[in-house]
């Protein structure tokens, strides 16, 4: 009975630490594909959990919490798509801009914050089972974000696939002066795929302050907004591989905890270590394969579009 | 009537310099609408920002003692810029700077040998430069994008300082906190004015400037470097190796963090601590920037970013902010320098909304 | 012609636009009639293509009126010219490579039906028109001249009143031509007006009734090309007397300079071309012709013979006698060879560089460093040289080589190479998109060098210009480069056969068997 909950509350646990991954990349998946790269979401992550958290804790309810923090990084997101949308910056320098904003902006507003408890927006299914162990609590822990992590790839890739709005999105990115020749507004376009990633960051944001660790604490994204960039580059920016690699990434993430769940004792700094070098590791893998890249990359990707007339 | 981009025929030279000067200017504005937001006198907090640090010598020193490792790793996050090379691990490569010195000065030190700074010095250089290799090798050999791959080394980093400070080279008589032995008296960098912090770690920043300046401009690496940058179809045909100016420019910068890495450590404190920075190789990329990738724009960019760090500290002991609200200023910089950028090629013109039809010959 | 009518479909008063430094259209006025062939012509920066951006709603113009059937109309986009019924090919196709024909037809209507209905629209109009294309492959899978039949029925799956076809046959061999000249003759026969933007005379006077001269952004003339002379267009394009290139007297052909022996090489790319048991020998003064439509291996031939990428093995490519295929382009550059690259900007020059500079980037061997620092004493004083020898306009050896005309650029990029006096010249599409000033001044200089010696080896899709200087020309094709005959003795429509493919119908025409079209 010990190795079944064992193996449910890894599953669980996996699934959890898989959703902030899942939601922030499928974002920027989303955006890259309409040829905009968005370094900033390590930035947009930050502003959504603390935004959520001060939001849940000055209105007393967690659905407000969360839609502000999705606006809170759509308004961040907006802030980039200006600059390189209308003012045609350098796409990476001001995602890094973002990032270094999102932190320090995340850690000012939500200094007041620090240390403050919340209860979480896990619901435990069956709260009195739960206190017999702490596998057991962890393997009843039901998230409703999680679900919607869940559901994002089938929803993202039909909408790529399968609707005309998805096809211009994708022709956008393979040729942004093709798709202007034809008449699309691919600056619109180019917007809207923005600051869909940005509200998807915000969302991610929020369940690590809401749900998953419910508190707020500066930088408490730790480098997964960059570890979702790896993994959209990972996925070959398809849906269903971006989930699989959250899944990947969510597993290596709870290495504590199955160390613990398996008796053994390891630093805990060098255990931390792992989801970054596993992160170098995969975008080694996929960065072999140039052909297979650039096939699949939208050609357009992070170069800014001039508008002629 | 609409507000128009119109490209200009030949970029403007006199935007390059003047943009920084208009983003400072929208920076202190937007500061000023932050601090009054946040319940703050602006005025007053502006003085503490800029004005407070410079008004001693000690002030002073503290600003050399924190432009010092920005400058360092400016220059060589610059250099790499220029070829297109995206060192954003600058933090880590200090870390990794500061750990391989302060092993050799903990091990060797005490015995007042004449060869123990150099050794100490040079180890710090080697281990950034090896921290910064891995990158490079990954980019060469595997194609992979040295921005994700120098950032997760950098988590690795602080993990792996963590570690040693938890325990291999943890103090013994420290009362268990998470610190390294203090280094004796002969492994500590002189000082440059008495009874000042700062360190001779600011001559060698400083003679980065017009080493780093002659590199650029007068050599032929410096020229493959630009060449690789601005075209990377130019230097295929020119023949100059991709793979050679990769490594190059990530062993430079990366060597150069891990010198501010152990002047760092080696100079004021003298001690490994779990936190031995506040994001200097983060704050650097912006002085890159700001300095318009120009040794020299560098020095003054470094000396601004210094002073946002003295007058953050002392907008917390004064203002009870948190110190993050340096990091804020910083970002707002950053974005208004990119936006105030676009004034070098195009220029805002007003136009009407719609020509054509109305018109008759 | 039964089907003409006297009133204009589309009517052009006063068009002007400007772009920061250049006023890329000049007052222009323009009458399209029913059912015409009108053909634009003017050589290359006369403002064409701006013109039929502006009627294509791509780009807005600063003044002028546009009348469309008797009506004024304002052309803000794309959509707005399609609903009109103005329909455009563009001269670098407007394809997505990634997804299928049919989708990419789809983006370009705003159909609203599925793509299986849509396909089953375009073959009904592929059948009508004789132009083969299936709805549901890949485009990166199809030549140059597929695409262009998919770019076509997408513009007649909106029943276009005007059809615009901008250096439409810069991409097709001579016999698919042929095949286009029918479809639109047909299509002006039933009623569709045609805007035929090109630079080519005989073309121009093959199908066109009437033509719209443009030279530096304004009109210059309009004339019925089927009467004019070429002499009188060519006059009226460029403003003066056709120049004519001096051959000198043919020098006796030295040993081979650059020998070639069963080069094959895989594509670096995903949608490259495999060279395939290329061989070739350049000898020294002659200048050696290389047709072929782009996409059939010439980016990779050029790069594995400058050295961009190495050779299976070093003796398979042979500069002066020495083994050179595992050499890199500045070894290369030391045994003799120069080379001018088929893109100026960001490849042969760097735009945000001086002429000084830029002089550095081939020629850093010649004496221009030392002891790893640049010498710009020096640097400076071979790019006056250059601009000089070569009567290159700009403000001087410190511009910015964005300053500079195309022509100029190009004209500074040839002579750099050729001031290293190269033992072997590659040659790249020379004059693609420069002035017919510059690129006669250009195969002047090709000529003169070889007559000095060298080996010239140039790529050109530009038969006519590969007529008029070479002494043998082959043929590329799919990676696989024909047999090189003497200009002499070979004509167009070989060559052209050559490079459609037919190797086999072109080696018997060539040997005179006789031929059944």
């Amino acid at each position: 009975m010990r190795e079944f909950t064992l193996v449910v509350a890894i599953l669980v646990a996996t699934l959890r630490a898989a959703t902030p991954l899942m939601l922030a990349g499928i974002g920027e998946l989303v955006t890259e594909r309409s040829g905009v790269l968005n370094l900033g979401v390590e930035g947009m992550m930050l502003m959504g959990a603390s935004v959520g958290f001060i939001g849940t804790v000055t209105s007393g309810s967690v659905v407000i919490g969360l839609l502000m923090a999705m606006l809170a990084g759509a308004a961040t997101a907006l802030v980039f798509g200006v600059l390189t949308l209308s003012l045609m910056a350098n796409q990476v320098a001001c995602g890094l801009a973002l990032t270094i904003f999102g932190t320090g902006f995340s850690a000012l507003i939500g200094a007041h914050y620090l240390g403050m408890p919340l209860p979480g927006l896990a619901l435990s299914l069956w709260p009195n089972l739960s206190t017999a162990s702490p596998l057991l609590h962890q393997a009843m822990l039901v998230d409703p974000l999680v679900l919607v992590a869940v559901a994002t790839p089938f929803l993202v890739y039909r909408f790529l696939h399968r609707t005309r709005a998805g096809l211009i999105l994708r022709a956008v990115g393979e040729s942004h002066d093709v798709a202007h020749a034809l008449g699309y507004s691919v600056l619109r376009i180019r917007y809207l795929a923005v600051l869909f990633g940005g509200g998807m960051s915000g969302l991610a944001g929020a369940y690590l302050s809401l749900a998953y660790t419910p508190m707020w604490a500066e930088n408490m994204v730790a480098g997964r907004g960059w570890i979702a960039l790896g993994l959209v580059v990972f996925s070959t920016w398809k849906p269903f591989w971006l989930a699989l690699g959250a899944c990947l990434f969510g597993f290596v993430t709870i290495a504590q905890f199955q160390a613990e769940g398996l008796g053994l004792q390891v630093s805990p700094a060098l255990l931390a270590m792992l989801p970054y070098l596993a992160t170098i590791v995969v975008l080694v893998l996929i960065s072999r394969d140039t052909v297979r890249l650039k096939l699949n990359a939208p050609a357009a990707l992070g170069k800014p579009f001039h508008v002629t007339a | 009537m609409r507000l128009r981009l119109e490209a200009r025929a030949q970029p403007a030279r006199i935007m390059l310099w003047l943009s920084p000067v208009l983003a400072a200017v929208l920076s202190v504005i937007g500061i000023s609408v932050l601090f009054w937001v946040l319940g703050r006198d602006p005025l007053q907090a502006l003085q503490i920002l800029f004005i407070s640090p410079l008004s001693s010598i000690d002030g002073l020193a503290e600003l050399g003692l924190k432009a010092t490792p920005l400058l360092l790793c400016a220059i060589g996050i610059a250099i790499g810029c220029r070829a297109d090379v995206w060192n954003i691990g600058a933090e880590g490569q200090f870390t990794l700077g500061a750990i391989c010195g302060a092993v050799v000065a903990l091990r060797f030190g005490g015995n007042d040998a004449w060869w123990l700074i150099p050794a100490e010095l040079l180890a710090g250089i080697a281990g950034g430069a090896a921290w910064a290799a891995i990158p490079a090798l990954l980019k060469t050999r595997f194609n992979a994008h040295e921005i994700l791959t120098t950032l997760m080394l950098t988590y690795v980093a602080i993990q792996l300082l963590s570690y040693l400070v938890h325990g291999p080279l943890q103090d013994p008589q420290g009362y268990g906190f998470p610190q390294s032995k203090q280094f004796e008296a002969d492994a500590m960098l002189p000082m440059l004015i008495p009874d000042t912090r700062l360190h001779i770690g600011a001559l060698f920043a400083l003679a980065s400037v017009p080493l780093g300046s002659l590199l650029l401009g007068r050599t032929l690496m410096g020229f493959r470097i630009r060449v690789v940058g601005l075209a990377p179809g130019a230097a295929r045909y020119a023949g100059f190796s991709r793979n050679g100016i990769i490594w190059f420019c990530l062993l430079l910068s990366g060597g150069l963090a891990g010198l501010a890495g152990i002047c760092e450590v080696a100079g004021p404190d003298g001690q490994l601590t779990p936190v031995i920075s506040p994001g200097y190789g983060f704050a650097a990329i912006i002085v890159a920037f700001l300095g318009r990738l120009n040794p020299v724009g560098i020095l003054f960019a470094s000396l601004l970013l210094a002073l946002l760090y003295l007058g953050g500290e002392g907008l917390q002991l004064s203002m009870q902010l948190p110190i993050a609200v340096t990091g804020t200023v910083q970002g707002m910089l950053l974005f208004f320098l990119l936006g105030a950028d676009v004034l070098i090629n195009y220029r805002v013109r007003l136009r009407p909304a719609h020509v054509g039809a109305a018109g008759h010959a | 012609m039964p089907h003409a009518s006297h009133e204009a479909r589309l009517r052009l008063t006063g068009i002007s636009k400007r772009y920061a430094a250049t006023l890329a259209n000049d007052a222009i006025d323009l009458t399209i009639r029913a059912g015409e062939i009108h053909a634009l012509l003017g050589e290359n920066g006369a403002g064409k293509s701006t013109l039929v951006k502006i009627i294509y709603g791509v780009v807005r113009p600063d003044a002028g009126a546009i009348v469309w059937e008797g009506e004024d109309v304002d052309i803000v986009d794309p959509n707005t010219a399609r609903a009109l019924g103005i329909g455009m090919v563009f001269q670098h196709f407007s394809l997505f490579e990634s997804l299928t024909v049919a989708e990419n037809i789809a983006l370009g209507l705003n159909a609203k039906e599925t793509l299986a209905q849509l396909a089953r629209r375009i073959a009904a109009i592929s059948e009508r028109y004789g132009l083969a294309v299936e709805p549901f492959r890949h485009v990166y899978h199809l030549s140059v001249g597929e695409r262009q039949r998919v770019e076509i029925v997408r513009c007649l799956l909106q029943e276009p009143r005007l059809l615009i076809m901008d250096e439409p046959t810069s991409v097709l061999t001579p016999q698919e031509t042929v095949g286009l000249f029918d479809v639109l003759r047909r299509l002006a026969s039933e009623g569709c007006s045609i805007l035929y933007i090109s630079h080519k005379l005989e073309e121009i006077k093959a199908l066109c009734e009437h033509a719209t001269v443009l030279r530096a952004g304004r009109v210059v003339g309009a004339c019925d090309p089927r009467v004019a002379s070429t002499e009188t267009l060519a006059e009226m394009m460029i403003g003066g007397q056709l120049p004519e290139c001096r051959r000198g007297v043919q020098p006796v052909q030295g040993k081979p300079c650059l020998l070639v022996e069963r080069l094959s090489l895989p594509a670096d790319e995903p949608f490259g071309t495999n060279l395939r048991a290329i061989s070739l020998q350049l000898h020294e003064g002659e200048i050696l012709g290389i047709a072929g439509i782009a996409g059939n291996g010439q980016k990779e031939l050029l790069a594995a013979l400058s050295g961009e990428r190495q050779a299976p093995r070093a003796a398979t490519v042979r500069i002066a006698g020495h083994a050179a295929g595992l050499l890199g382009p500045a070894a290369r550059r030391r045994l003799g060879l120069a080379f001018i690259p088929e893109e100026r900007m960001g490849r042969g020059a760097i735009g945000e560089m001086s002429l000084v500079e830029n002089v550095l980037l081939s020629c850093y061997q010649d004496g221009l460093v030392r002891a790893g620092m640049l010498r710009y004493g020096a640097a400076q004083r071979y790019a006056q040289l250059v601009c000089d020898r070569f009567r290159v306009v700009a403000a001087g050896v410190f511009a910015l080589a964005s300053s500079l005309s195309g022509g100029n650029m190009q004209k500074f990029i040839v002579g750099r190479e050729m001031a290293t006096h190269p033992r072997v010249l590659l040659a790249a599409h020379p004059t693609w998109g420069v002035d017919v000033g510059a690129a006669l001044a250009i195969r002047q200089a090709l000529m003169d060098l070889a007559q000095q010696g060298a080996g010239v080896l140039v790529v050109s899709e530009d038969l006519s210009e590969l007529f008029e200087i070479s002494d043998r020309i082959a043929v590329l094709f799919d990676g696989r480069l024909s047999e090189p005959h003497r200009t002499a003795e070979t004509n167009v429509d070989e060559v052209g056969l050559l490079m459609g493919g037919r190797w086999e119908s072109a080696s018997r025409k060539a040997s005179g068997v006789a031929y059944a079209a």
